[in-house]
């Protein structure tokens, strides 16, 4: 076995220039430097507001944006703009919304088809035919409706077509962009439960984005907490949940609803005030402090980086509670 | 479907928002039915169809457009006279048939139909030279719609070009096309047709002699030249926009992830999910040509004589207006036939087909 990380993000950094009025240009700092590592079938699970940059991340990590300044590592290779269509096999993308993510001019078999198209991965028609049945019924589609529009199918229908695609090319690592977030709660179960038997059956490693701790929790071995284009909290999922350190996280996680009604009236939650800072004039120092209950003098001047605070366990604050 | 569950995976936090599967009611068969009713087969072009022949004025002016094709194609063969020619009875040029009404015939024909001989009705009477009048109009209508539909071929072809890649590859370059449009797009364009026209004329005049292309006539290519100049900017501008809004779709970015190149992406993404507006601009771009074609007929910039078109049919019956009025009825109603049922036509087609006015 290799000792490198399947995935290594270093110093990614994402500007968008965004234009204000006719003359004046601004940066918007979407994704400001941000570094993690993501193992072999492992799941790193990124949570944050949105608008924290989270899918910029992850397209960015992808190529599907130009990168600002940093490296991505795949299998301890860096990734470049010559060698990135060697990759696109290795590392493929889940869509968040299900609706705009298919072509609606395409049918079933010829969405999950495509990558096989691009990349010459059959030799004759019957093949690609049983290639794409095989998919389908792996993400647990029925493989009669191959030739239906992807308007005939529902929400999770859909996310599930979306799954097959991204899986035709074998690839080793999957960016699920807050995949189940457009769908009903009772879908998301199945969904959660497919990506979970897809990472057993085929040993596949997730970046796994969403906005609810629980769902992520419950994916992922590691979380990463970002704020503003800034990763404050990165560790293992129960100890991020059990032991947040930093106050950002900390009031993300008082925010879960408790299914008990005494537990959730006995809870402390952490209301945070202040606002937040907009993206295109970020302050000086900490993102975070215009809204931190802890904030000090020192959180103006400089912003904070990471530090282990226990083994695997980093945190971007002066201040770390708990 | 597969045979998961919800209730499988074990809990890893009693918090957890985890559904029991247990608490959810089987739907019943008549819910499921329903379902397939709903989600009966279509697609986006059936669909399309369906209501564009469920608008009466669509269909109406469909058949008005293929029963004026149809006599187009048609008439030639079964008239016996020809668009140029003066009409001849037993070899001999018939010079009382000049500026006959409709069904009518000449004293040569009468004598001739006395003796025995068949002769053909003027359906539409004879003009100043003694040709039949209906072969014109029915030549004329084929000279409008063959340069209503090249035409908007032509514009149609350098629009989705130049469209496409300024709206596909963006920035700079999207930039500088668009400021090349926006230059062409701001001339006076009637005055630009004739100041081309007239020097085009002049330019084309003798390199053209002995080609093919003279038969043709310069004034017709230099419509052409004209169209393919300066009319593909509005298609261009549309083109470009829908581009815009369709790459922003995530399947898009799906296929770019796929390592799609740019050119799989036009074909296969952006072009079919713009098809239908860029089709619908197309049939509205042909009556804007022919009116365009009939305009510089009449004021004598169009098509070579002797062959006729319907603009230049109707600029020649100005002379003797008020003695052969039928003679502008007939081209005249040519134009407002074709043209408006092209224009009716494409609206049906707009509201058949254009995502933004469904539901
Ligand atoms: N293509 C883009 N151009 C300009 N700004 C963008 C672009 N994509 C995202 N942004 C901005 O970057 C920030 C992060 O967006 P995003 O990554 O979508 O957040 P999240 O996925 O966490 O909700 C937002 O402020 C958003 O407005
Ligand atoms: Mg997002």
């Amino acid at each position: 076995m290799s000792n490198h990380p399947l995935v290594d993000v270093r110093h990614l950094k994402q500007y968008f220039t965004v234009k204000s009025d006719m003359l004046t240009k601004l940066q918007l700092k979407a994704v400001d430097d941000v570094s993690f590592t993501i193992n072999q079938g492992e799941t790193l699970g990124l949570v944050g507001e949105s608008g924290c940059g989270k899918t910029t991340v992850g397209r960015t990590l992808l190529r599907l944006y130009k990168p600002t300044a940093g490296e991505v590592y795949f299998d301890g290779n860096l990734i470049t703009d010559d060698n990135i269509n060697h990759y696109r096999k290795d590392m493929q993308i889940v869509f968040q919304d299900p609706y705009s993510s298919l072509n609606p001019r395409m049918t079933m078999a010829d969405i999950v088809g495509e990558p096989l198209d691009i990349h010459g991965l059959y030799k004759t028609k019957a093949e690609r035919r049983d290639k794409i049945a095989e998919l389908v019924q792996l993400v647990g589609l029925n493989s009669d409706h191959m030739r239906r529009y992807a308007h005939e199918f529902s929400g999770g229908q859909r996310q599930r077509i979306g799954i097959a695609r991204a899986l035709a090319v074998n690839p080793r690592f999957i960016v699920c962009d807050e995949p189940v977030s457009a769908l009903d709660v009772s879908i998301q179960a199945q969904i959660i439960n497919t990506f979970e038997e897809l990472q057993a059956k085929l040993g596949i490693a997730y970046l796994f984005i969403a906005h609810d701790l629980l769902v992520v929790q419950h994916m992922s071995q590691r979380i990463a907490v970002m704020y503003l284009g800034k990763i404050v909290e990165i560790g293992p999922a129960d100890e991020i949940i059990e032991h947040p350190v930093h106050p950002y996280t900390q009031s993300l996680i008082s925010a879960i609803p408790l299914p008990d009604p005494n537990a959730a009236r006995k809870r402390h939650r952490i209301i945070l005030q202040g606002d937040v800072p907009s993206p295109l004039h970020m302050p000086e120092g900490c993102p975070f402090r215009s809204r931190c209950r802890y904030a000090t003098e020192e959180c103006a001047k400089v912003c904070p980086t990471l530090e282990e605070v226990s083994s695997g366990h980093q945190v971007a604050c002066y201040h770390p509670q708990g | 479907m597969s045979n998961y569950s919800a209730d499988m995976i074990p809990k890893k936090r009693l918090l957890s928002l985890q559904l029991d599967a247990a608490k959810f009611e089987r739907a019943s068969d008549a819910e499921k039915e329903q379902h397939d009713v709903m989600r009966e087969s279509t697609t986006f072009f059936k669909d399309g169809m369906r209501k564009l022949f469920k608008n009466p004025l669509a269909v109406i002016s469909l058949v008005v457009l293929l029963l004026i094709i149809v006599t187009i194609v048609i008439a030639p063969m079964i008239v016996p006279y020809k668009y140029s020619e003066m009409i001849t009875i037993n070899g001999k040029r018939d010079r009382s048939a000049k500026n006959l009404p409709p069904f009518t015939y000449s004293q040569m024909e009468l004598k001739a139909i006395e003796e025995g001989q068949e002769i053909f009705p003027h359906i539409f009477g004879t003009d100043e030279l003694s040709r039949d009048y209906f072969i014109r109009v029915v030549y004329g209508a084929r000279v409008s719609l063959s340069v209503g539909f090249f035409a908007s071929l032509i514009v149609l072809i350098i629009g989705l070009l130049f469209g496409s890649i300024a709206g596909y590859a963006g920035g700079k370059v999207d930039l500088v096309l668009m400021r090349i449009v926006d230059v062409i797009y701001s001339l006076p364009d009637t005055l630009m047709v004739i100041l081309l026209s007239v020097v085009l004329d002049q330019v084309l005049g003798q390199s053209l002699q002995g080609t093919v292309l003279a038969s043709l006539g310069t004034n017709m290519i230099s419509l052409f030249v004209v169209f393919g100049l300066l009319y593909w900017v509005g298609m261009a501008r549309l083109v470009r926009g829908q581009i815009l809004s369709i790459k922003t779709n995530e399947y898009v970015l799906a296929a770019r992830a796929m390592g799609a190149k740019s050119g799989r992406i036009i074909r296969k993404h952006i072009l079919p999910n713009c098809m239908s507006v860029i089709i619908i601009s197309t049939a509205l771009q042909i009556p804007s040509a022919i009116f365009t074609e009939s305009f510089l007929s009449f004021i004598g910039l169009g098509v070579q004589a002797p062959m006729p078109s319907l603009g230049s049919l109707a600029n020649a019956s100005r002379q003797a207006l008020q003695a052969y009025p039928y003679k502008l009825v007939f081209p005249a109603l040519g134009i407002c036939l074709i043209v408006l049922s092209f224009n009716l036509l494409g609206d049906g087609l707009r509201d058949a087909f254009d995502p933004k006015l469904r539901r």
